[in-house]
C-alpha cells in the first residue's frame, strides 16, 4: 500500500525532515515515516484553528482538512493492530480527538446563530414549552391574587411584601394624590438612561435566577414568581383602595407587559427542566435534562432580550408619557408584538429547509 | 488494543468516545483540581479586569469633575450619564460574555480553562451547541455566586445590625454545600450546569511525536553499537521472555530516561536472559533487544498472536 506522501509540505516548527524511511528497521516505523507527513499537516492545520479560528487557514487547508482527519483516523486503527510504539499511537491519539473537535466541532459561530434564533429558533423554543408558559402563568395569576387577598385582611402583611425601598410614600393609608404623584412623569430625559441600565442588569439577574432554580425541583422557581407577583397583587389593591386602579394598570403595562412576560418565560423555562427531569419518559434522565436545558437556554437568551426592552421601556416611556390610553396603547402594542411574534410567526427551520 | 490503552482504560477518569468513523478514541476528563482551579483563575481575570476598568471610568470621572472646580452638579451630564451607563452594563456583559464568546470558540474553554489544559465538550461525542454552552453558564451563577453573594450579604446583615440570621443562613450553606459537592456524587463529575446543558469537561490532550526509534543506533536495520562496533543479536528463546508491557517500559526509558537506569535496566534484561552483563555499552544493548523484541512481537502480532506481557 503506497499512501500519498505531502512531504513537500512543511509548515512552521518543522525542525527537520523526517529519518530516511528506507533506514527503519521496523515495519511499523516504515508505515509510521510514510505517512508522517500528512499527520504534521494536520497538527498544523487544527493548531492554527484553535488558535484562531478558520479565517486563518488557507483554501487548500481547509480542503485537506476532511480528508487528512480520516487519514489519520485510517491510521491510529491500523497503527493499533500492527504497532507497539507507545509514543506514535498516543501522538495518533490524541491528534485525531484534536481534529476531531475541530471537524465535528460547532457548525456555526456566536453570529450566525444569533440570526437564526431571531428568525424562528427564539418563537419555536417558546412554543415548545407552552405547558410550562400555561402552569407558570397560572401561578403568577394565583400570586398576585393571594397577594391582594392577604393584604385585603391584614395590612400588616402590605410592609411584609412590598420592600421598604420600593414603596415610599405608597403605604396603605396614603392619599389619592401622593399615590397619583408616584405615577406621574419626568419633565426630562437626563438620568433615565442610566436607571435603564441599571433596571436591565437588575431584572435580568431575577429572571436568571428564576431559570436556573427551576433545576432545584422548579419549587423555588414557583415561590420566585409568586412572591413577584404577590407583591404587584398588594400594589394594586393599595391603588384600588383609592379608586386609582386605571391608572396604576396603565403604568405598570408600559414595561409589565415586556417585563412580566419575561419573567413568566423564565419561570417556564426553569419549569420545564425540573418537568423533564422528573417525568423524563422513555429517555434516560440525563439526556432529558439536556434536552430540556437547551430549550431553556433559548427561551433564556430570549428573555435577557426582552429584559432590555424593558428597561428601555420603564425608563423612557413611562417616565416621560403621561396620561393612561397612550400608556395602554404603548404596552398593549409590545404584547402583541411578543404575541405575534412567539405564537403565529412560524417560519420553517433551517434544518428542516436543508433537510 | 494494546497495552497502555488498558491501563488508562481502568482509570476511573478515562472514557471512550466513538467518532463517527467507528474509531474508539480515549479521552480522559477533567479531574475536579483542575477544574476548580480554572474557575478561580476566570473569577480573578473577570474580577481583575473589571476593577481595571472601572478605576479607568472614575479617572474619566475625576476628569470631568476638575474641569468644573470639583462641583458634581456642574459635570456635563451626558458624559457623567453615559459613564454611569458603562458602569452598569460593563459588569454584566462581561460576566456572561467571557464565559459564553470563548467557549464557543473552537478551543471550546475559557482562558482558565486553557491553562490547566481542559476544554468543554459534549456529552456522548455530539456537537458542542450554543444552547449547550449558555445552559451551562447559566447555571454556574446559582450554584456558585448566588448562594455566596447571599452569604456575604447575610453576613454583613448581621454584623451591621447584630440581627440574628436565622435558618436562612444555614439554608443558604446547604444550597452552597449542595451544589459545591455534586460533582462528587456522580461519575463523570458533572455540576448542575453539565446536567442540565449535556456536556462535560474533558483533559485537552497534548502529545508531541517522539522520534522513531528504529532508525538510529544499535535500533537500525544495519545498526551496531558507535563505542564498540559490536552487532548484538538474540535468539528465539532469549526474546520470548518478554510481552508488549515490558517492550513499552523499555521504549519509556529509552526514550527518556538517566544512563545508571538504563544500567540497572540492561543488567535486569542480562540476568533474564542469562547474558553475562557486561559494562558501558547499555544504551546501544537496549536499542538492539528493544528493535529486535518490538520485531518479533509486531511479527506474531500481524498473525493475531499477542503477548500482553511476560506472564501470558
Amino acid at each position: 500500500m503506497k499512501a500519498p506522501i505531502i512531504s513537500s509540505w512543511f509548515g512552521r516548527g518543522q525542525l527537520a525532515a523526517p529519518p530516511d524511511i528506507a533506514s527503519a528497521a521496523l515495519r511499523s516505523d516504515r508505515f509510521r515515516l510514510e505517512r508522517e507527513g500528512d499527520w504534521r499537516r494536520l497538527d498544523d492545520i487544527v493548531k492554527r484553528m484553535e488558535g484562531g479560528g478558520l479565517r486563518r487557514i488557507c483554501d487548500a487547508d481547509l480542503l485537506a482538512l476532511p480528508t487528512l482527519y480520516r487519514t489519520a483516523t485510517s491510521s491510529l486503527a491500523v497503527a493499533r493492530e500492527t504497532s507497539l510504539d507507545a509514543a506514535t499511537l498516543a501522538y495518533l491519539e490524541a491528534l485525531v480527538q484534536r481534529a476531531w473537535f475541530q471537524v465535528y466541532g460547532p457548525r456555526q459561530g456566536f453570529a450566525r446563530w444569533m440570526r437564526e434564533f431571531l428568525l424562528g429558533g427564539w418563537s419555536r423554543a417558546v412554543r415548545e414549552i407552552w405547558l410550562d408558559i400555561c402552569i407558570a402563568l397560572f401561578v403568577m395569576v394565583a400570586g398576585a391574587i393571594v397577594g391582594w387577598l392577604l393584604v385585603a385582611q391584614d395590612e400588616a402583611w402590605y410592609y411584609r411584601l412590598v420592600p421598604g425601598g420600593l414603596a415610599d410614600t405608597r403605604v396603605p393609608g396614603a392619599s389619592r394624590e401622593e399615590l397619583l404623584a408616584t405615577l406621574g412623569t419626568n419633565a426630562s430625559a437626563t438620568g433615565l438612561s442610566s436607571f435603564a441600565a441599571q433596571l436591565f442588569s437588575n431584572n435580568s439577574a431575577v429572571c436568571i435566577l428564576a431559570f436556573a432554580l427551576g433545576f432545584a425541583f422548579g419549587i423555588p422557581s414557583l415561590m420566585l414568581m409568586v412572591h413577584n407577583m404577590a407583591v404587584l397583587g398588594a400594589l394594586l389593591w393599595l391603588f384600588a383602595g383609592q379608586g386609582l386602579l386605571v391608572e396604576l394598570s396603565a403604568w405598570l403595562s408600559v414595561h409589565g407587559t415586556t417585563e412580566i412576560f419575561g419573567i413568566l418565560l423564565a419561570g417556564a423555562a426553569g419549569l420545564h427542566i425540573w418537568r423533564a427531569m422528573a417525568f423524563p419518559g422513555t429517555r434516560p434522565v440525563l439526556v432529558a435534562a439536556a434536552e430540556a436545558g437547551r430549550r431553556g437556554a433559548v427561551v433564556m437568551v430570549g428573555v435577557v432580550i426582552m429584559m432590555i426592552v424593558a428597561a428601555f421601556l420603564e425608563a423612557f416611556p413611562r417616565q416621560l408619557v403621561e396620561g393612561a390610553p397612550n400608556r395602554f396603547m404603548i404596552g398593549g402594542t409590545i404584547l402583541a408584538f411578543w404575541l405575534t411574534y412567539f405564537f403565529l410567526y412560524r417560519p420553517r427551520s433551517s434544518v428542516e429547509r436543508d433537510g | 488494543m494494546n497495552a497502555a490503552l488498558r491501563n488508562r482504560m481502568t482509570d476511573k477518569r478515562a472514557r471512550t468516545l466513538i467518532t463517527p468513523e467507528g474509531i474508539a478514541l480515549p479521552i480522559m476528563l477533567a479531574s475536579r483540581g483542575s477544574r476548580a482551579g480554572a474557575l478561580i483563575l476566570d473569577v480573578m481575570i473577570i474580577v481583575f479586569g473589571l476593577l481595571a476598568f472601572y478605576a479607568l471610568l472614575f479617572w474619566i470621572a475625576g476628569g470631568l469633575l476638575k474641569g468644573t472646580g470639583l462641583d458634581p452638579s456642574a459635570a456635563p451630564r451626558g458624559a457623567q450619564e453615559f459613564l454611569q451607563i458603562l458602569l452598569a452594563l460593563a459588569g454584566f456583559f462581561t460576566w456572561y460574555g467571557y464565559f459564553l464568546v470563548q467557549e464557543l470558540g473552537s478551543r471550546g474553554a475559557t482562558l482558565g480553562k486553557r491553562i490547566t489544559g481542559i476544554r468543554v465538550a459534549a456529552r456522548g461525542g455530539g456537537r458542542l451547541t450554543p444552547e449547550a454552552v449558555i445552559a451551562r453558564n447559566l447555571l454556574r451563577d446559582i450554584e456558585i455566586f448566588y448562594p455566596l453573594i447571599a452569604l456575604l450579604v447575610l453576613a454583613v446583615m448581621s454584623s451591621d445590625s447584630n440581627a440574628d440570621v436565622g435558618p436562612l443562613g444555614w439554608v443558604m450553606t446547604g444550597w452552597f454545600a449542595l451544589f459545591l459537592l455534586f460533582p462528587f456524587f456522580n461519575r463523570d463529575a458533572l455540576r448542575a450546569g453539565d446536567i442540565v446543558a449535556g456536556t462535560w469537561v474533558v483533559e485537552r490532550p497534548r502529545a508531541k511525536l517522539a522520534d522513531v526509534l528504529s532508525t538510529k543506533g544499535a535500533a537500525a536495520a544495519q545498526g551496531a553499537s558507535e563505542l564498540t562496533g559490536a552487532r548484538y543479536q538474540f535468539g528465539e528463546a532469549e526474546l520470548a521472555v518478554y510481552g508488549e508491557k515490558e517492550l513499552q517500559t523499555l521504549e519509556r526509558m529509552l526514550r527518556d530516561a538517566q544512563p545508571d537506569a538504563l544500567t540497572a535496566v540492561h543488567a535486569t534484561i542480562c540476568r533474564k536472559i542469562g547474558w553475562e552483563p557486561g559494562a558501558g555499552d547499555e544504551r546501544a544493548f537496549l536499542e538492539a533487544f528493544y528493535a529486535q523484541l518490538r520485531a518479533k512481537l509486531e511479527g506474531e502480532m500481524r498473525f493475531g498472536k499477542r503477548k500482553a506481557d511476560k506472564f501470558s
